[in-house]
């Protein structure tokens, strides 16, 4: 949190001296939307390398299992991914509505 | 026989692609549902919106799932390499599917966000109630029948033969029977 804090200071003491609170206030928005839509990656990403790593072990150690375990595992990345998702659209919804 | 993921290979047709086109099959019946939605709420902006984010939807999970079996035919580490950074150009070309056109006027940002996110939860839910069900009782996944009021090929009647015994040469099915 202090990071997106002192990220908005810094951008916000580089603006010219003609820029108007509205400036400041759009910019401090997308660099807040930003922080959140890459904040949001980080989650499901660290849970897809888990979900598809401990898949590929057992699909290594019992290959005749392999069709169970890639089809839950496909649906498990597709949930996982639904995250992200919501990252995207809350992102999409601060910066452009 | 190896444990490597490495050399381990997943060979045959790949169950992430059935799943796939399952989840594309289960769009269509949920199109006219958020399509009437959208539409009642946000006019003919919310339809184009709604079918633009139905098609982002299903291309996701078609690319995502070409991407599981082609790489799983190599090795089950690049298919779990092609996973993670699958997802990351997934993420990618969403991003540059939606600002390409956020500008049109036929776009309008709230349904087509909502729509992102309703579909892709409705569709692996109505998928992981199927897929629960076949896992635990393989024996009532659904067979391909043939409709007795419809012509058919003789491959098709053999197909069926071997999937659906016939009741004269079946042996009688008693599920209780100790």
């Amino acid at each position: 949190m202090s990071a997106i804090v002192n990220t908005a200071n810094t951008v916000l003491a580089q603006l010219p001296d003609g820029a108007t609170a509205a400036d400041a206030k759009g910019i401090s928005a997308a660099s807040s939307a930003g922080f959140a839509y890459g904040l949001a990656a980080i989650g499901p990403g660290i849970g897809i390398g888990y979900l598809v790593g401990q898949a590929v072990q057992a699909m290594a150690r019992q290959p005749e299992s392999a069709g169970q375990v890639q089809t839950t595992m496909f649906l498990g990345i597709a949930f996982t991914e639904a995250l992200a998702l919501i990252g995207f659209v809350v992102f999409i919804l601060l910066k452009f509505v | 026989m190896t444990t490597d993921p490495m050399q381990v290979r997943i060979d045959g047709p790949s169950p992430a692609m059935s799943v796939a086109l399952d989840l594309a099959k289960r769009s269509l019946w949920l199109a006219p549902v958020v399509v009437f939605g959208s539409a009642a709420i946000w006019g003919i902006e919310g339809v184009y919106s709604t079918l633009y984010a139905l098609l982002i939807v299903v291309g996701n999970f078609l690319l995502s799932a070409y991407l599981l079996a082609v790489t799983g035919r190599i090795s089950a580490a690049l298919m779990a390499g092609a996973a993670l950074f699958g997802f990351l150009l997934r993420l990618g070309l969403i991003f540059l599917a939606v600002m390409l056109v956020r500008d049109a006027w036929w776009v309008e940002l709230v349904p087509l966000g909502l729509t992102l996110i309703v579909a892709h939860l409705a569709c692996c839910s109505g998928e992981m109630r199927y897929v629960s069900g076949t896992l635990a009782s393989p024996g009532l996944k659904p067979q391909p029948t043939p409709n007795p009021y419809l012509p058919s090929s003789d491959a098709d009647d053999a197909a069926a033969s071997d999937a659906v015994p016939s009741s004269s040469n079946a042996a009688p099915s008693a599920p209780n029977a100790q």
